[in-house]
Formats: C-alpha cells, sequence, structure tokens
C-alpha cells in the first residue's frame, strides 16, 4: 500500500463500514504528508496538542491554496461564515453570546430541564414503530428523534421540520471531502441549499424578534449582553449551524451506538438490566465510534513542528479524531469496545475553543434513546451486518439499520 | 527483590503512617493501597474532619452555594486506615521511627509520608486578631463562621492581603452585594504570583466590580470597640476604614514546627526532598523512610533551574502524594521523580484564571492572545529567554500549548503569529514582579535554593 493513496481510500464508499484498519495503518505515520498540500494527523496526543494549538486556524482564508470542501472565497452572496469556520476573537465572541440561550454557566439546567420532554419524543417514536418484522432504526428513530428535539430547541415549526431533512442533507453532504474531484458544482448546490435554509430563518427570526417564544431563537433574536447583539446575518448563520450539527451527528451517535450494543449483546443486557450504565457506554460510544470520524478544516498560521515533520505555513490539516480515539499509545486494548473502561478522555466531540457546542445534549440525547431501546425491545437483533452506509466519511455513520425483535414492550 | 526481601515485609504487615489527614496525605494512603500495602496504615490530622476539599471554601461555601460540611474529598478507594484525628502530631523521633501526638501517645512507623501541609497566616498582633469578626480562611471551620458572618448582612468586609484567596474573598463579598474594602501592599492584586502587568488587569477588575482596593498601603492595626468587637482597620496612609468584618490573607505558614528538634532538615520554608519524595535530614542526607507530600514538600524540579519549589497548588499535591506513595513501596531503580509542571486556577469576579509553569521567576511577559483590557487573553512569560510560564484569564482552553511551550524550554519571545494576536502583543514587557525582599502575601510558589546555570533540556513528562 502506498501511503499516497491511503487518504484516498479512506474516503472511499467501499471502507465506509470499516475504516478502522485504514486508520490503524494510517497512525503509522502519524503526520502524513498526501502530497497535495493536505497533512493527516492520526494520534491522539498530536491530534490534541493542535487542537490547543494557537497557530492553528479554523478560518479558510488562512489556507495557502484558497478552498476546502464546501467553501468558496468569492462567494459574497451566501451567509457569513458560522463560528466553527472562525476564529478569536470573533468565534469566542459568537459562541459566548450562542452559549448565554444554550448552556452554563447562563442557562445551568436547559439541557437538564428538557430530560422529560426528550423522554417523551423517544417514548412516542418507540410507540410509533409498528411491525417488528423489519425496523428501519434510522428512518423510524434515530433520525426523527434528534431532528425533533433541535427543531423545538430553536423553535421551528413542526410542520416545517421536512424542509430541513433536503437542505441538511446537501449541505452536509458538502462538509464530504473528495479530494481531486472539482468541488464548484457541489459548492454551487450547497451555497444556493445554505442560502434557502437563511431567507426560511429569517423569516422565522423576524417573527420571533415581534413575537418572542420560550425557545432559542426569540432569545438570539433578541440578545442585549456583554457582547452587545448578533447581526441579522450573524444570527442566520449561527441558526443554520446549531440546526445542521442538530440534524447530522446525533443521529450517527445513536445509529452507531445500537449497531454496536447489538454487536456486543453482552453489554446490551447489561444496559437493559441498567440504564445508569447509559453514561459510560455512551463516552465511550464517542471513542469507539464518534460520529465525526475527522476535522477537515483547519490550517497552519506558522510552520509547526510535531510529531518529527514540519507542517509548513498555510498547509491544509486533517484531524483523523477517529484514529486518535484508537491509538495504541493513549488507549489500551483500543480496538474493544468497553463501557467498563475508566480513562475515556476521547476526540469524539474534539478539545479546546472549538469542542463540540452541543455535547451536552448529545450525551443525554444517546444516553436517552440507547437505554429506551435497551428496555423496551425485546431480542432485537440486526438484519443485515454490516448495514447500508451514509455515502459521507466525516459524519460516517448507517444509512439504514434493519433490526427485528420478538416484540415491543409497554 | 530487596536482598533481604524488605520491601515484601513492608506491603505484607508493615506499618505505615501518613502525617496530615487532607488532600496529599488522602490521595497517598490510597496510592499505598493501590500499590498492594496491606499493613497497617494509620492516618494523623489535626482537625476533627475527614479529608475535605479547599478550593470550594473561598468560592462556592462563601457565597452560599455549598456548605462547608459537603467538602468532603471523594474517596478513590476503601482505605482501611486507623484514623487519629483532631490531634496533631507534636514530635517525631527518627531514631526511634515514632510520631509523637500532642495527646502524648506515640505511634511506631516503618516508613512515614509527611503531608501537614501549611496554614493561614494569622494577624500578628494576638490582641487585635483575637477581636470578635476577624477572620482567616484555610479550614472548614474558617469557611463555616465567616460564611456566617457575610449571611448576617455586615455594612463592609475588610480583606488584608490580594493574593488568591483575598481577591477570591472580595469577589464572593460582592457577588453577595456587600461592600468590601482591599488592602495590599504591593502596587496590585496577584501581584506576588502574576506580577504587575497581569495584577494590574486584576486591579481593573476589583475596581470594576465595586471593589474599595487600597494598594501600597499597609494596615497599622486594627480597632475594637468595648465589647470586643471589630470596628475599624487603621492604615500606614493615615486612613481608617470602619468595618465589623476583617478577613487576614496573608498567605500561609507551613506546618513544621513540630518537628523542630527532629534532625530532620524542616523550616520554615517546608520539608526538603530529593525529586523522589524523599525528606532530606538537616545534615543534607536524604532519609530513605520519610517521604514528604503536599504544600509542605520543598523538592528541586530540573525544568525551573534545579530551584527547590514549595507549590500551593492542588494538583501539585494529588501527584506529588501519588509519585511519594509509589516511591515507598519500590526499589530505589523503580522509583519516579515528581516532576509535575506547576498548575493553578482561580475564579473572582466571573473571570476565570489559569496559570502553568512558574511565573514568578519570569522577567518578562508577553501577551500572545486576546487583550488585557478585555481581562481575556493568554499571556506567557520569559526567563533567560526561554518561556518559563502562562498564565490565561477566561482564555484556558489554549493552556496546555503553553505548557508544552515551557516544557520544551521553548525560546521566549514566541516568534510565531497566532489567532487573536493583537498589536499590545508586538513585544515583551518587563512582567514587573515586586523585590522579593519586600514582603508581601507572597506567591503560591517558592522559590529558594540552588541555581546553576542555564540550562537547555527536553522534558518529556509522564502520559499516563
Amino acid at each position: 500500500m502506498t501511503q499516497g493513496n491511503l487518504l484516498r481510500q479512506i474516503l472511499e464508499y467501499g471502507n465506509r463500514p470499516n475504516p478502522y484498519p485504514l486508520y490503524a495503518e494510517l497512525r503509522k505515520t502519524p503526520v502524513l504528508n498526501e502530497g497535495d498540500g493536505a497533512y493527516v494527523v492520526s494520534t491522539y496526543w498530536e491530534i490534541l496538542s493542535l487542537l490547543h494549538d494557537p497557530r492553528v486556524s479554523s478560518d479558510p482564508h488562512n489556507l495557502a491554496v484558497p478552498g476546502g470542501p464546501g467553501f468558496d472565497p468569492n462567494d459574497e452572496s451566501s451567509l457569513p461564515p458560522s463560528f466553527i469556520r472562525l476564529d478569536p476573537p470573533e468565534h469566542d465572541r459568537l459562541r459566548r453570546m450562542t452559549n448565554t440561550s444554550f448552556g452554563p454557566p447562563h442557562k445551568a439546567r436547559r439541557i437538564h430541564e428538557m430530560r422529560g420532554e426528550l423522554d417523551e419524543i423517544v417514548s412516542g417514536l418507540i410507540d410509533g414503530i409498528g411491525s417488528t418484522d423489519r425496523i428501519d432504526l434510522v428512518e423510524q428513530f434515530s433520525y426523527p428523534f434528534p431532528v425533533t428535539v433541535i427543531c423545538r430547541l430553536l423553535g421551528v415549526p413542526r410542520e416545517d421540520e421536512s424542509r430541513f431533512h433536503t437542505w441538511a442533507d446537501t449541505l452536509a453532504a458538502s462538509l464530504d471531502p473528495m479530494p481531486g474531484e472539482d468541488p464548484t458544482e457541489r459548492n454551487k448546490i450547497a451555497q444556493k441549499a445554505r442560502t434557502e435554509l437563511g431567507m426560511y430563518l429569517a423569516g422565522l427570526i423576524e417573527e420571533r424578534r415581534k413575537n418572542p417564544q420560550d425557545d432559542m431563537l426569540s432569545e438570539l433574536a433578541n440578545l442585549k449582553g456583554p457582547d452587545g447583539s448578533m447581526t441579522t446575518m450573524e444570527l442566520l448563520s449561527t441558526s443554520a449551524l446549531l440546526l445542521i450539527a442538530g440534524h447530522e451527528t446525533t443521529v450517527n451517535l445513536i445509529t452507531n451506538g445500537m449497531l454496536t450494543l447489538l454487536r456486543n449483546p453482552d453489554v446490551l443486557q447489561r444496559l437493559r438490566d441498567d440504564p445508569k450504565l447509559a453514561v459510560p457506554i455512551v463516552e465511550e460510544l464517542l471513542r469507539f465510534e464518534p460520529p465525526v470520524q475527522l476535522v477537515p478544516n483547519r490550517t497552519t498560521l506558522a510552520d509547526i513542528e510535531i510529531g518529527g515533520v514540519t507542517i509548513p505555513k498555510g498547509a491544509s490539516l486533517w484531524l483523523v479524531v477517529a484514529a486518535g480515539n484508537r491509538d495504541p499509545q493513549r488507549f489500551k486494548e483500543p480496538e474493544r469496545f468497553d463501557p467498563d473502561r475508566e480513562d475515556i478522555e476521547h476526540l469524539g466531540f474534539g478539545s479546546g475553543i472549538h469542542s463540540c457546542f452541543g455535547a451536552p445534549l448529545a450525551r443525554l440525547e444517546a444516553q436517552i434513546a440507547l437505554s429506551e431501546l435497551a428496555r423496551r425491545l425485546v431480542n432485537p437483533r440486526l438484519l443485515e451486518d454490516p448495514p447500508e452506509y451514509r455515502q459521507n466519511a466525516v459524519l460516517r455513520g448507517p444509512r439504514h439499520l434493519p433490526i427485528t425483535c420478538d416484540e415491543i414492550r409497554p | 527483590m530487596s536482598v533481604d526481601g524488605y520491601l515484601d515485609r513492608l506491603k505484607r504487615d508493615g506499618r505505615i503512617v501518613v502525617v496530615g489527614a487532607s488532600l496529599a496525605g488522602l490521595r497517598g494512603a490510597e496510592t499505598l493501597r493501590d500499590g498492594g500495602f496491606a499493613g497497617t496504615l494509620t492516618m494523623i490530622g489535626d482537625e476533627p474532619y475527614e479529608p475535605y476539599d479547599r478550593p470550594p471554601l473561598s468560592k462556592g461555601v462563601l457565597l452560599g452555594k455549598a456548605t462547608a460540611d459537603h467538602t468532603a474529598l471523594p474517596r478513590r478507594r476503601a482505605l482501611d486506615a486507623e484514623w487519629r484525628l483532631g490531634v496533631p502530631a507534636s514530635g517525631l523521633d527518627m531514631a526511634a521511627k515514632r510520631v509523637r501526638l500532642a495527646d502524648g501517645d506515640e505511634v511506631e512507623y516503618d516508613r512515614l509520608l509527611i503531608a501537614t501541609g501549611v496554614r493561614a497566616r494569622p494577624w500578628p498582633h494576638e490582641r487585635e486578631a483575637a477581636l470578635d469578626g476577624v477572620f482567616v480562611l484555610r479550614t472548614r471551620d474558617d469557611a463555616t463562621a465567616l460564611q456566617k458572618r457575610l449571611a448576617d448582612g455586615p455594612r463592609r468586609v475588610f480583606v488584608i492581603g490580594a493574593g488568591f484567596t483575598g481577591s477570591e474573598i472580595a469577589s464572593a463579598c460582592r457577588e453577595r452585594e456587600i461592600e468590601v474594602t482591599v488592602a495590599e501592599r504591593g502596587a496590585a492584586p496577584l501581584v506576588g504570583a502574576l506580577g504587575g502587568v497581569v495584577g494590574e488587569v486584576a486591579a481593573q477588575m476589583q475596581r470594576e466590580n465595586g471593589v474599595d482596593l487600597r494598594t501600597g498601603v499597609m494596615v497599622t492595626g486594627l480597632e475594637g470597640d468595648s465589647a470586643g468587637r471589630v470596628r475599624a482597620a487603621h492604615l500606614s496612609d493615615g486612613s481608617s476604614v470602619e468595618t465589623d468584618v476583617v478577613v487576614v490573607s496573608l498567605g500561609a505558614t507551613r506546618n513544621t514546627e513540630w518537628l523542630a528538634g527532629s534532625g530532620l532538615g524542616a523550616g520554615p520554608r517546608g520539608i526538603a526532598c530529593d525529586a523522589g519524595c524523599r525528606a532530606f535530614d538537616i545534615r543534607g542526607i536524604v532519609t530513605d523512610d520519610i517521604f514528604v507530600a503536599g504544600d509542605v514538600a520543598r523538592s528541586p524540579h530540573p525544568l525551573f533551574n534545579y530551584q527547590f519549589l514549595s507549590l500551593e497548588h492542588w494538583g501539585n499535591a494529588v501527584t506529588q502524594a501519588e509519585t511519594a506513595a509509589h516511591n515507598m513501596l519500590c526499589e530505589s531503580v523503580d522509583r519516579r521523580p515528581h516532576m509535575w509542571i506547576p498548575a493553578f486556577w482561580s475564579s473572582q469576579f466571573g473571570v476565570n484564571i489559569k496559570s502553568v509553569g512558574v511565573p514568578s521567576m519570569g522577567t518578562e511577559i508577553i501577551v500572545t492572545q486576546g487583550s488585557l483590557s478585555e481581562h481575556r487573553f493568554a499571556a506567557v512569560y520569559g526567563f533567560q529567554d526561554r518561556v518559563i510560564g502562562a498564565v490565561t484569564f477566561d482564555d484556558a482552553r489554549w493552556l496546555p500549548f503553553y505548557q508544552q511551550l515551557i516544557e520544551s524550554t521553548a525560546p521566549f519571545p514566541p516568534q510565531f503569529p497566532t489567532v487573536d494576536r493583537r498589536p499590545e502583543g508586538a513585544r515583551p514587557v518587563s512582567a514587573d514582579f515586586p523585590d522579593p525582599s519586600v514582603p508581601t502575601h507572597g506567591p503560591t510558589v517558592t522559590l529558594s535554593g540552588y541555581s546553576p546555570a542555564d540550562r537547555r533540556i527536553t522534558f518529556t513528562p509522564g502520559r499516563h
């Protein structure tokens, strides 16, 4: 196997069900120059170090060769970049303001208080499964659950939820790196989806400015804090980001989670007996099968020497967090799914200033979803293993997860 | 295997005594049990409480958000120890291997771990210190008493000393909307630990939050009323402040007096030990059965020019105790050095302050990210052209990077661009530490001892 095509192999659709042997191969060269300007980093300590390195930028304008997935620096017609693609101080300001209506310390209990509502949505979805001959867990459960949650949290009317499906799918697909392919056409489609989503949100925000409700859009639209208010464009980018992130990641966490549990029936049984085990199970899942497999949108502001390699200024950095999560230098028996692991400081939510904004919500959603599925599905089995995967190598997860069970407990 | 199987016997049925039942003592004892020590374990503590956590005492407890009796340290494992609480150790007989207790009892040991920590330095005038309303803040009882007094709604609290504890107390008072005056001998709060440049930021934070901050002044006396309650503090600039609560925050004194005359190398700066936590005797000879850990220990650190450092840091207490306990139970070739990078945090006026390395060794400072005026920044300290320390205000997620710079003795000033670099970070300025010969509340790191010429080393800390 030549080094040059390792990344391409990882991105190849055929390797989606099990990229982990390729990640192990990748880790042999902790910092790999793919030759086309991208530096692929795959070992735990190196990734962690770069995630905390102030010489690493998230702003695509700092790339020596501007571009990258879904980015066109000349396009002024679309929404401005959301805080995930910005550096401090703009990043910090926007993230801080967004946090005032989402998480601690400002809203210490916002997520905790959603618990009852999350339980209710999960119960409703499981009640509605119907025939147990062939359940598509993705379509019938793990997609609609987080989508309903993020729409309610933000304040998007239920009847509009389906419209996001298309926009979110398109935008998520645009994050999928396809080196060597001309991204022009894909970028065009993505920009169109972003613009449409933005226009829809603009209408909603306008409405919330007049009639504030108890939801995040209302709070963000009417925010007046030490950092001031968000401009309408900033507000649009931020809410679009939350909406997309809320769509595409937790789905995979829950689906990968159920897949892993069905492959480890002893753990599934333990979860059934003790729902509290959901907490360490979800942490181990974030290590073992992270919904975001790699972070492809960073660049260097200076030459950075790491892992015996000097990454030049302006290089494109690909941090393969899923490979770092199984680095034997960091974790004992990394290829084993072990919820009893004592030391699970994984990279599943990233680290540093861009560490996952929605982590507390994602954790709670996955904990509730998996413990309820374990409790209510009697004798669940996989109908296909491996299942059919989505195209996306970054946001990796099954497209469908056909399962069956004997009955559904009330 | 040792020649005579001593270690095996020690592990099986030896006697280990831990003096000091706080964070370091507890983590040390737990590590001994983890390491297979099955013999008799005695824990001696001067307070009547089982080990508790101190950081909440000056934060959550003073705010009334937590009570002092709910800060017990979580246990990592069952200890199966004999607890001798509420009785301080009063002496050590090294030859007979015995610890004397204040109640006259004696406890024999095969190996001894000393983790007696520090205590608050009291107000030096005894009569004034005894006035009702005069407090220090170190123990659970101190915190309970002060919290109760704050809940009574005093007209004004007067804090002597603007180190970390004093500043956190002032912050808690303001959050409770209590008027507070802070008197500091140095030019700014936190100046001993972080220097004048950062101290100026701390001063702004205090003033913006309504603290009546007086710097460059000493407190010359505390005045009581006829009932023995404190009513005013007098300052060296001739002014006086009416107050009904005074908190003395003048730093800490190491608990080593009980070792006087024992022959151990113990004094006001702590107990000197080698990098493996083995205590020195007064002749400079390392002992093999007495180990020290936590605030009371002074040990040499290669990254900081082999200065003997004593660190009043939470994380140091934990890791040093773990290292000491490990070394107590193994052959000399298996011993580990204690190579912790100093690190601490504080929380005041809504700002999270974190530091790594030894800023107080620094002579220069440069703001590499953010801005001093926004009270949100990362700054790096330089000493002899290398990075020696770093501090962040509300910017802690970058700190691991700066720790790496310290560990790799990176050149100062850093030459690379960073995200959020501002014009004020274009060049270093003097870090503006006070003359060390002028006493102040003191930094949380005490430097002393051997200082060889600048060394260039690559430091590789253990990662597990």
